[in-house]
């Protein structure tokens, strides 16, 4: 049987202090990052900020300016890529194409000397894990992106690498393979119990998967969260707008509440002190009121159904253009040129200077 | 991935050994084409019979002549035949790629050891010149052309071009002529360009048929000029030489000048 | 609503099946390659059938004869060794050029210099190699100089089969480097670091992948250069004046024979031995090709 079922022997990962140079490029400024035994941790954020960089440093393929990375406590300045014990899976193209799906997976194994029943005996296992035993015998150009990446995971757990690390794993895919394989990638991941780096520039996915989300930029860290957290009290500017929508509004501080569109909410850490600004508002913390006898303030625009939400685009009395999202029963009632009344709901907001 | 210093040095070095490879032949030719044998001094006056010798500039002229006259029947033959096929005849496209591919498996040789009737036709209507040679040369080319043109084809989408054109009303032949040549350009003087080159080396035909083109020119007189024959030979090669360069810096231009304008 | 309207009808072929019309337009170019390039061929391969405006297979008979068998081992002998020669070290060659930057000057230039020298042949070459390694020849001189002793120059064997050898190689070398540059572009650099990943030594990574991925294309590119060297005549017409070593000097013999009459048609027979070798050895090449491009998707 597997022995790494649900072993919880993950092991912890430190980043401290790491910066990459180049020329005058700096890709990572002094970036720390500590990863708990078996946690999944996702790096996400625009093209540049540093997440790839600090990935592939830590994997060994690409080598920090200063700074240090070490697993289980043990310094891996100086260790080659060849000698870290980690698996990796790539973005896209990383199945040796002349090989089987099966020798692919026991790839690591052979490198590591063990002789063909046994490797053959594992990457079989890895390929159940993955739920791609039927396809020991064809080649990468006969599967699918999907199974690929599954292939590719299969071969980066073979080893029993004492971490994992996904470089985009899913950038190269099909949305709806997508979801479902980020689901997949953490299941076995939550089975095998291995410490986990995902680097990823899509944040519903980064969202989805990890214990902590650690949003990046220009190298540097901005913030790191458990999901909800992160989504719910963003600390910092860039982190409220890239993640998830946000409407602008504006809105006056004072003593730790601000009054955005009559209503006081309370001001996340980070907030304006006080005087004016900008509140960042979720467009699912927007209420619409549709009662006739009510007072309005805003007229619709225009309505995207997009399934079972709606988004209300909003043109408002001080000419302000907002974007409410709302169950889409509550949407279907609404047409272009209609008035209705918009408020916010008590959720804690940030305000940015305006 | 970072390179050991040991595999950066053995790069070096072996990149000058095949460097000096294939520099020697080259510099050799220098050399002795500028050498007085018996005093060991340096002249040019052996590259001036290029000029000055009557029947050695006659045939640089011919093989010159032949170059430009092979490169503009090739572009009049293969050109329009190539975009009327992508645009009208799609069906087609294997069998003229076929065509002009199958010169690569035939020898220059077996062909000429067959067109020797083809070719006393040929001289029966334009006279005993050796201009009749662009006729067979347009076929050795059309493998290179074919490819070059092919290329810059695929590149811009043909199809969906000229489907916009014309259902804004353009001709065909203002399709031809305005929207799909201009694009392809690069690729068009990239296949001349290998012609001239082709065309100025090209030995088989020309001494098989008995013309006197350059190469066989410069062959014929090696017992008595040597230094001028390989003059000559060096002389041409520097020609094609430059004209590639041309080439690949019009090319490089081009594709700049697209880039920024995209 | 508007009033359907009848379709507007264009001229014939705007289709995509077979229409006449369009394919009209082809027959400019049709009856050129057929008149230039088909018909030469027939009757280069009917030819070798004939003897004396009959029916024949002396011609043919003559292409097992000791003289032409020899040369016909010969010129495999030459194709061979230049293909094999010329294979291993372009694709070294190839290696070094790509290692280093994709964008930088060397890359372009030695690209476009490969260009140039796959098109040396005939008299360049042949000169070329004459004023290096010929009795007079540059090199030969510096080395007797050096070494006091003439190592070159005597026994003529720039004219025979080892000079055949090493100028073939002059440009089979550059055509490898533009053939199998694609095949080497090919290895993406995600196979070389999944193996590091997982455990390879660069030794191992060319062992178990780099090698195994770039053999086919190395074998395919090494069929076409054999092609090559087995079809080239110019440059053995200008070095070799005496004997026909090889198959296509024997046909220059054939043809210009002022020896023997009716010689026509034995160049036919030995012209259709060589395109039966060409022909066989481009159609495995062309399958071999298709087979492994699926690989490098």
């Amino acid at each position: 049987m597997t022995e790494t079922a649900r072993s919880g022997n993950g092991v912890a990962v430190e980043l401290t202090d790491l910066t990459r140079v180049y020329g005058p490029v700096r890709a990572l400024d002094g970036l720390t990052l500590h990863i708990a035994p078996g946690e999944l941790v996702a790096l996400l954020g625009p093209s540049g900020c540093g997440k790839t960089t600090a990935l592939r440093i830590l994997a060994g393929l690409d080598a920090a300016t200063s700074g240090s990375v070490s697993v289980a406590g043990k310094d891996l300045t100086g260790v080659p890529a060849s000698k870290r014990d980690m698996g990796m899976v790539f973005q896209a193209y990383s199945l040796f194409p002349h090989m089987t799906v099966l020798e692919n997976v026991a790839f690591g194994l052979k490198m590591r000397g063990q002789d063909r029943s046994a490797r053959n005996g594992r990457a079989t296992e890895m390929l159940e894990l993955v739920g791609l035993s039927e396809h020991g015998n064809r080649y990468a150009h006969q599967l699918s992106g999907g199974q690929q990446q599954r292939v590719a995971l299969a071969r980066a757990l073979a080893v029993q690498p004492s971490v994992l690390l996904l470089d985009e794993p899913l950038s190269a895919l099909d949305a709806k393979v997508r979801a479902q394989l980020r689901d997949e990638i953490r299941r076995v991941q939550l089975e095998v119990g291995i410490t986990t780096l995902f680097v990823t520039h899509d944040q519903e996915e980064a969202l989805a998967v990890a214990d902590r989300v650690g949003v990046m930029n220009q190298g540097r860290l901005e913030q790191i969260a458990a999901p909800a957290e992160l989504y719910d009290n963003p600390t910092t500017r860039f982190v409220a707008e890239f993640v998830g929508l946000n409407n602008k509004m504006p809105a006056t501080v004072t003593d730790g509440s601000a009054v955005v569109l009559g209503t006081p909410v309370p001001v996340i850490e980070g907030s304006l002190a006080s005087g004016a600004g900008l509140a960042m508002v979720r467009p699912e913390s927007l209420i619409l009121t549709t009662d006739s006898t009510a007072h309005t303030n805003a007229s619709v625009v225009s309505v995207n159904f997009l399934g079972s939400i709606s988004r209300v685009y909003l043109d408002m009395s001080d000419g302000e253009r907002l974007m409410a999202q709302v169950a889409s029963a509550v949407a279907i009632r609404l047409a272009p040129g209609d008035r209705v009344g918009v408020t916010v709901e008590p959720n804690p907001v940030l305000v940015i200077a305006g | 991935m970072k390179r050991s210093l040991s595999f950066q040095a053995f790069r070096a070095v072996m990149l000058v050994l095949f460097a000096a490879f294939f520099a020697l032949p080259l510099v050799a030719m220098l050399d002795f084409s500028t050498k007085v044998p018996a005093t060991g001094e340096r002249t040019w006056a052996d590259w001036g019979l290029l000029v000055r010798d009557e029947a050695l500039r006659q045939s640089i002229v011919t093989s010159l002549i032949l170059a430009v006259l092979t490169a503009v029947v090739m572009v009049i033959l293969l050109v329009p035949t190539m975009i009327w096929v992508r645009l009208r005849v799609p069906g087609a496209s294997r069998l003229i790629e076929f065509l002009c591919l199958l010169p690569l498996a035939i020898p220059a040789l077996v062909i000429v050891v067959g067109i020797k009737n083809v070719m006393a036709w040929v001289s029966y209507f334009v006279g005993d010149t050796p201009l009749a040679l662009t006729l067979p040369y347009v076929i050795l080319v059309l493998p290179f052309a074919y490819r070059s043109i092919d290329a810059a084809l695929a590149a811009i989408d043909v199809r969906t071009l000229s489907e916009a054109a014309r259902s804004l009303g353009a001709s065909w032949l203002t399709v031809f002529a305005r929207i799909v040549l201009p694009n392809i350009m690069t690729g068009v003087l990239s296949a001349a360009t290998i012609t001239v080159a082709l065309v100025l080396g090209e030995f088989t035909f020309a001494s098989l048929l008995n013309y006197l083109t350059m190469p066989v020119q410069l062959a014929a007189i090696y017992k008595v000029e040597a230094r001028a024959a390989v003059a000559g030979a060096l002389a041409s090669i520097l020609l094609v030489a430059l004209l590639l360069l041309v080439l690949s810096y019009i090319s490089r231009d081009r594709r700049t000048k697209k880039g920024s304008a995209a | 609503m508007a009033v359907d309207q009848p379709a507007v009808t264009t001229k014939a072929g705007t289709g995509r099946r077979f229409s006449v019309g369009p394919s009209l337009a082809l027959l400019p170019f049709l009856a050129y390659v057929a008149v230039f390039l088909l018909v030469p061929t027939v009757t280069v391969v009917l030819g070798g059938f004939f003897e004396d405006g009959r029916f024949s297979l002396s011609n043919l008979r003559t292409l097992g004869s000791a003289t032409v068998l020899h040369a016909t081992w010969n010129s495999i002998v030459l194709s061979a060794s230049t293909a094999l020669i010329g294979a291993t070290l372009g694709a070294l060659l190839t290696y070094l050029i790509l290692a280093g930057n994709p964008h930088g000057l060397l890359r372009r230039a030695t690209v476009s210099v490969c260009g140039v020298l796959a098109q040396f042949g005939g008299v360049t070459l042949a000169f070329a190699w004459m004023v290096t390694v010929g009795p007079n020849g540059l090199l030969t001189v510096l080395l007797s100089d050096a070494l006091g002793k003439d190592t070159f120059g005597g026994s003529g064997w720039l004219y025979d089969m080892p000079g055949l050898i090493l100028v073939y190689t002059y440009f089979q070398i550059p055509l490898m480097v533009i053939v199998f540059v694609p095949a080497v572009e090919g290895l993406r650099p995600q196979w070389r670091e999944a193996a590091t990943n997982l455990g390879a030594s660069t030794w191992r990574y060319w062992r178990e992948v780099g090698v195994p991925v770039l053999t086919p294309p190395f074998l395919a590119s090494a069929l076409l250069l054999f092609a090559n060297a087995f079809a080239a005549y110019a440059t053995a017409a200008v070095l070799v004046s005496q004997g026909q070593p090889i198959l296509p000097l024997m046909i220059r013999a054939a043809l210009t024979s002022e020896v023997v009459l009716g010689q026509q048609n034995l160049a036919f027979a030995l012209a259709l031995e060589m395109v039966v070798v060409v022909t066989v050895v481009m159609l495995v090449y062309n399958w071999y090709l298709k087979r492994t491009a699926r690989w490098l998707q």
